[in-house]
């Protein structure tokens, strides 16, 4: 039975129009494609156009059209545009192919007659294919109304809290024992000098009381099963060893504890911690947890001096506590997991971890923090003396062709913010070593003004070295940092007391392992790969996997809080619908042909092939196919089809696109 | 020639090797229920009758002819389009008739070059340099013998066929089966399949019927069977030994691996493969263990010859039919 | 006077990156001969041998095959399938006497719109100075078959 088809060529204004003869396109397409089902061939100015629809839409209703073709301009721009019109005419709307012969014919080709016999081409490939197109429907599925945060740093914290405070149920889960992220562990934030605790932990409040939110700390996600609107993750609750329905955070455990132990994570190595213990004052939730690798009572028995002390019926120390695996039912997820800094020791020649007066940007955080292992004051490794001279080394890490290519963002205002403070409370001489100053945001050039009026000395030049052998009577017993100060076209040896690595942000080093459970992409340098770079930031090409804050990409405070907050705009929006239409672009396997070989089962990313162990067939879970084709094209019995560019189409297009099948020239009557 | 009123059937060997006949003898006893249910009008192998009988039947009067063996001259050609007017159904008998088989492996080289190694190679005496030419006077006439074409083509590139069996040969059991069937269909108990159905075979693959055990797919080398000490309870292909099974029609009980050696494909490709080759090129290396260009490469180095490999039976019924060599003239 | 040889190549493309390349040289106005048709397909992945044996068998005289680059599949780590089949396939069709340079693969991102357009020249002017393939034709003298005059190409009988 020959379908009915319709083809249509644009001439966008001239954009077609001046390179391409349109209206010899048409009427070849009509003459030469008649035997292939061609009924009709038109040419209009703007396709796009509301009478341009209107003339495919009176041609479904008054022609019967069963397949429609159009050539004009990308499918990424009007495919939806003229499925839908052929939709309303009463038309499936997957019947309808848009068939690029702009960006790809009239825009890129000069010749104007090999660009017309390509168009020719690219229309009867077109129509060879939409012949095989079939009618499809969009899969609806329905969305659970609780939402799983993964990550508790200022983003998530944003995320959780838009949504709860919504009225909706979030489920936010964190590796550490406390939320808070890197920003719990900042001193001031630029460039308002606000202090980063006392903006944080009012939210970090919120979120521990919230109604609407279950926070689950010292946990893990493990496993992810399911799609869009109806997600299971399996937690890992890791077991505190300590009773959160009895312990009150009253402290005496910790403070009772006979371990010190260097706290590598919060306190960066600065500072100390107790084997019981929680990361830092404010921590949310106020329960602590026991590091069980240095523990006393967990390495050899002996101890138990919090059990000992803890004040509360029945005692909340509980040494016998299990890891607890949680289920977790979800409609969206939102990635909101951070990132590490730049490991400096990488850069042998910066001496950072040899020379013990080099310190890393979120070691000065901590340092300058009233609450941290100095209470605030910048002395140097010996905890005591006040450098009067200090180096801060910009791009560590970053902007670097053997390291990290990327700009880190957010170093250069910390930098500044970290020249202010040290000058401020130590009167040093603070020289910054950049390569550009980046200030781009609200009122982050004025700080850079600031700084530069306070007396902070600026050389632009990449530091070369930095080292701690004298050349001179001069440079005994200080840092030298060698840098050439482009500036001036000099090279200028830098004697300090202490030197300052402003260290790049780095994804978290499991983000690849972790994206492959939830199912994303990371890109080339490891950050989380966003649905459109600039139009959907905080999408991800997997439906119902959002990501928000510098799991994306490094950026400041407020860029994380904005995505946050976007993330959770779009879960709620999607809530708000109750179910949402998968693209039918699906693959499917012919169960009563399938030998059960398993070639596909290894295939899909997103683990939507099953494999029947007692039929010995294969069998693919549409809600999961994301539809890219993989295991349609290597099915070796070819029972494996996949809707939208099944083989019938493709085989077809080549064919039209070699012209295998235009019929003779009319006679001249 | 008969004047029984018994329903007629022919079998004729074009380009073949003659296994194809033996499968058909090998159904042992059942041959005589052929003998009983059909008068044999031609059967080079099995009785004297000649291209001139067949000749003065009427169209159409042979029930079923199974035809095996590939279009390798315009004498094959010839008989083929001769047996398609006599025939009602006929049936492509064969890997050679199906896809080619073996005699299609001549289509990666240009047939003249062929004939020429034939009467020119190190173990053929020809001092005077003798070529065949395929007409020559005599006192007597004209003499004919057939001229080779330029490529070998499959019995459904030459006639339209209405029946497939594939197999190298078909298993007689198949065979019998078949036979079983145009017998009831005769008595009018069955009814045929649609024409242009593969017959004589299952729907699936090797797979469904091969009795290894089978995991997640990954390859991380191909060997040779000789070089590793295969586990006869496992899927060859998990054991890096190329099995065409995965591609190959289902119908033979799996004789191969079931036996202890891969699956060479004899079968052909299963329903609605365009190209069986470009299954196998894509199912192997979909699941090769690496993402890097040159570890891709080390693995597919333990894979000798995957022309050979992958259209072994199949290439004059693949898309590309020959290669390069066997079309392309010199250049000038 | 014989006209240069105009070769045809059919290209297929990824929807996420490679297409949209295609599409970015468009709307910057790069120019690059007319002597690609391209075919749009979800992901690289989707990228069956048969296509490309299909092009071939069809008249065309060379085959692009594009995708995102390696660590950067929309559908994460799809293009590795498609690299592993191309090494295959390019083997395979060596031993049919095929030229391998026929086939070529190029990764592009969503903005390599000057790369594609660089790419797609580059394989144009190397297929050119291969010559035409026609496949099963017996034209393989370099003489021009206008795209428009082709029909199905059976294979053409060479006196024997």
């Amino acid at each position: 039975m020959t379908e009915k088809i319709g083809v249509y060529v644009c001439h966008c204004g001239t954009n077609i129009a001046g390179t391409v003869d349109v209206k010899g396109v048409a009427e070849w397409a009509a003459a030469r494609l008649k035997h292939r089902g061609v009924i009709v061939g038109r040419e209009y100015k703007f396709m796009c156009s509301s009478l341009g629809q209107e003339l495919i839409e009176k041609d479904i209703k008054e022609l019967g059209l069963t397949r429609v073709v159009v050539a004009a301009c990308s499918p990424h721009l009007h495919e939806k545009t003229f499925r839908t019109a052929c939709e309303r005419a009463g038309l499936n709307p997957y019947l309808c192919e848009l068939i690029s012969i702009r960006e790809q014919v009239s825009w890129v080709h000069t010749d104007k007659s090999a660009a017309t016999e390509k168009s020719k081409a690219v229309v009867a490939g077109g129509v060879e294919r939409v012949i095989y197109n079939e009618p499809l429907e969009p899969l609806m599925v329905p969305i659970h109304a609780d939402t799983l945060v993964v990550g508790g740093g200022i983003a998530g914290i944003q995320a959780a809290l838009e949504i709860a405070d919504a009225g909706y149920h979030v489920c936010l889960v964190e590796r550490e024992p406390s939320i808070g992220g890197h920003m719990a562990q900042f001193d001031k934030t630029f460039p308002t000098l606000d202090c980063s605790a006392c903006i944080l932990t009012p939210k970090m409040v919120q979120v521990g009381t919230h109604p609407n939110i279950t926070l689950m700390t010292w946990s893990e996600v493990e496993k992810v099963d399911g799609y869009v609107g109806s997600f299971t993750a399996t937690v890992r609750r890791k077991a505190r060893h300590v009773n959160t329905d009895s312990c009150t955070g009253c402290g005496i455990c910790w403070e009772k504890c006979p371990k010190k132990v260097v706290d590598t994570v919060f306190e960066v190595g600065l500072g100390n911690r107790k084997a019981i213990y929680t990361p830092f004052a404010q921590a949310v939730p106020r329960y602590p947890v026991i590091d069980v690798e240095n523990c006393t009572y967990f390495k050899n028995g002996k101890c138990k001096a919090c059990q000992l002390f803890c004040p509360t019926e029945p005692n909340s120390i509980d040494f016998d506590q299990t890891d607890e695996l949680v289920e977790v039912k979800a409609g969206n997820i939102i990635l909101a997991t951070g990132y590490d800094l730049f490991d400096a020791t990488r850069i042998a020649q910066y001496g950072y971890g040899r020379l013990s007066n080099v310190f890393t940007s979120l070691e000065i955080e901590r340092m300058c923090n009233a609450a941290g292992p100095t209470e605030g004051r910048v002395v140097l490794r010996d905890m005591k003396t006040a450098p009067t001279s200090v180096v801060i080394v910009h791009c560590v890490g970053s902007r670097d062709e053997n390291y990290n290519k990327y700009c880190s963002g957010i170093c250069c205002m910390q930098s500044l913010k970290f020249a202010h403070l040290i000058m401020e409370r130590t009167g040093a001489e603070v020289h910054n070593c950049y390569i550009d100053i980046r200030t781009p945001f609200k009122d982050y050039e004025e700080f850079y003004k600031r700084v530069l009026e306070e007396g902070g000395q600026f050389i632009r030049g990449k530091v070369a070295e930095i080292t701690d052998v004298a050349r001179s009577a001069d440079e005994e017993g200080k840092l030298i940092v060698q840098v050439e100060d482009t500036l001036i076209g000099k090279q200028r040896r830098i004697p300090a007391d202490m030197v300052i690595l402003s260290a790049g942000l780095e994804p978290r080093h499991d983000a690849k392992e972790v994206g492959k459970m939830f199912g994303i992409a990371c890109g080339a340098s490891g950050w989380y790969t966003e649905r459109h770079p600039k139009l959907d930031p905080v999408a991800t090409m997997t439906e119902g996997i959002m990501i928000a804050g510098c799991v994306q990409g490094p950026k400041d405070i407020p860029a994380s809080v904005a995505q946050g907050a976007a993330a959770a705009a779009r879960v709620l929006g999607k809530i708000q619908q109750g179910e949402m239409a998968l693209e039918p672009i699906k693959a499917s396997i012919n169960e009563d042909a399938c030998s059960g070989c398993r070639i596909c089962n290894g295939l899909c990313p997103f683990n939507a092939i099953l494999f029947h162990e007692d039929k010995m067939v294969s069998e693919i879970n549409a809600a999961l196919c994301q539809g890219c084709g993989t295991c349609v094209a290597a099915c070796p019995a070819g029972v494996i089809s996949g809707t939208g560019f099944s083989d019938a189409q493709i085989m077809a297009q080549i064919e039209g696109l070699m012209l295998l099948n235009v019929g003779p020239e009319p006679v001249a009557a | 020639m008969s004047t029984n009123s018994k329903p007629k059937f022919a079998m004729y060997w074009a380009a073949s090797c003659g296994g194809c006949e033996i499968a058909v003898l090998n159904i042992h006893e059942k041959i005589l229920d052929v003998d009983a249910n059909f008068d044999v009008v031609f059967w080079p192998v099995a009785m004297d009758a000649k291209y001139k009988d067949v000749e003065a039947m009427e169209d159409g009067s042979i029930l079923l002819t199974l035809f095996n063996g590939g279009i390798r001259n315009d004498e094959n050609e010839h008989i083929a389009k001769l047996l398609r007017k006599k025939t009602k159904i006929l049936v492509a008998f064969g890997s050679c008739a199906n896809e080619g088989c073996i005699p299609g492996l001549a289509n990666l080289s240009d047939s003249r070059e062929i004939v020429h190694t034939a009467f020119n190679t190190v173990t053929t005496e020809n001092p005077h340099g003798i070529y065949p030419m395929t007409s020559y006077d005599v006192p007597e006439g004209e003499i004919h013998i057939p001229t080779i074409l330029p490529i070998l083509k499959t019995l459904d590139q030459v006639v339209d066929v209405d029946y497939y069996m594939p197999g190298c040969p078909p298993e007689s059991d198949q065979v019998a089966a078949v036979i079983d069937l145009v017998i009831q269909v005769l008595q009018g108990k069955a009814e045929l399949p649609p024409k242009g159905s593969v017959i004589g075979a299952g729907n699936s693959t090797v797979c469904d019927e091969c009795k290894r055990s089978r995991n997640v797919k990954t390859i991380k080398s191909f060997s040779r069977i000789w070089n590793i000490a295969p586990d006869a309870t496992l899927c060859l292909l998990e054991q890096g030994i190329p099995c065409n099974g995965v591609a190959t029609r289902s119908g033979c009980n799996a004789r191969c691996p079931s036996a202890g050696a891969q699956c060479i494909g004899c079968y052909g490709p299963a329903d609605g493969v365009a190209d069986y080759g470009a299954r196998l090129i894509s199912s192997f290396a979909s699941v090769i263990e690496s993402n890097e260009p040159d570890e891709i490469e080390r693995v597919l180095d333990g894979l000798v010859d995957p022309t050979g490999q992958f259209y072994r039976f199949n290439l004059a019924g693949s898309l590309l039919k020959a290669g390069v060599p066997a079309w392309k003239k010199e250049k000038a | 006077m014989t006209e240069q040889f105009e070769p045809t190549i059919i290209g297929f493309t990824c929807n996420w990156c490679s297409y949209r390349a295609a599409d970015l040289a468009g709307t910057a106005r790069m120019k690059y001969p007319p002597n690609v048709r391209l075919i749009r397909l979800m992901c690289s992945g989707r990228l069956d041998p048969t296509f490309v044996i299909k092009a071939l068998a069809s008249g065309a005289d060379g085959v692009m095959i594009t995708g995102c680059h390696p660590g950067e599949c929309h559908y994460l780590e799809q293009n590795y399938k498609a690299l592993r089949r191309y090494h295959l396939l390019r083997r395979t069709l060596q031993g049919l006497g095929l030229e391998p340079e026929r086939i070529r693969l190029v990764w592009a991102s969503a903005a390599e719109g000057a790369r594609f357009a660089s790419e797609v020249s580059s394989f144009v002017e190397e297929i050119r100075a291969l010559g035409p393939l026609h496949w099963g034709s017996s034209n393989g003298t370099g003489q021009p078959v206008s795209a428009t005059q082709r029909g199905t190409p059976a294979l053409q009988e060479v006196a024997a």
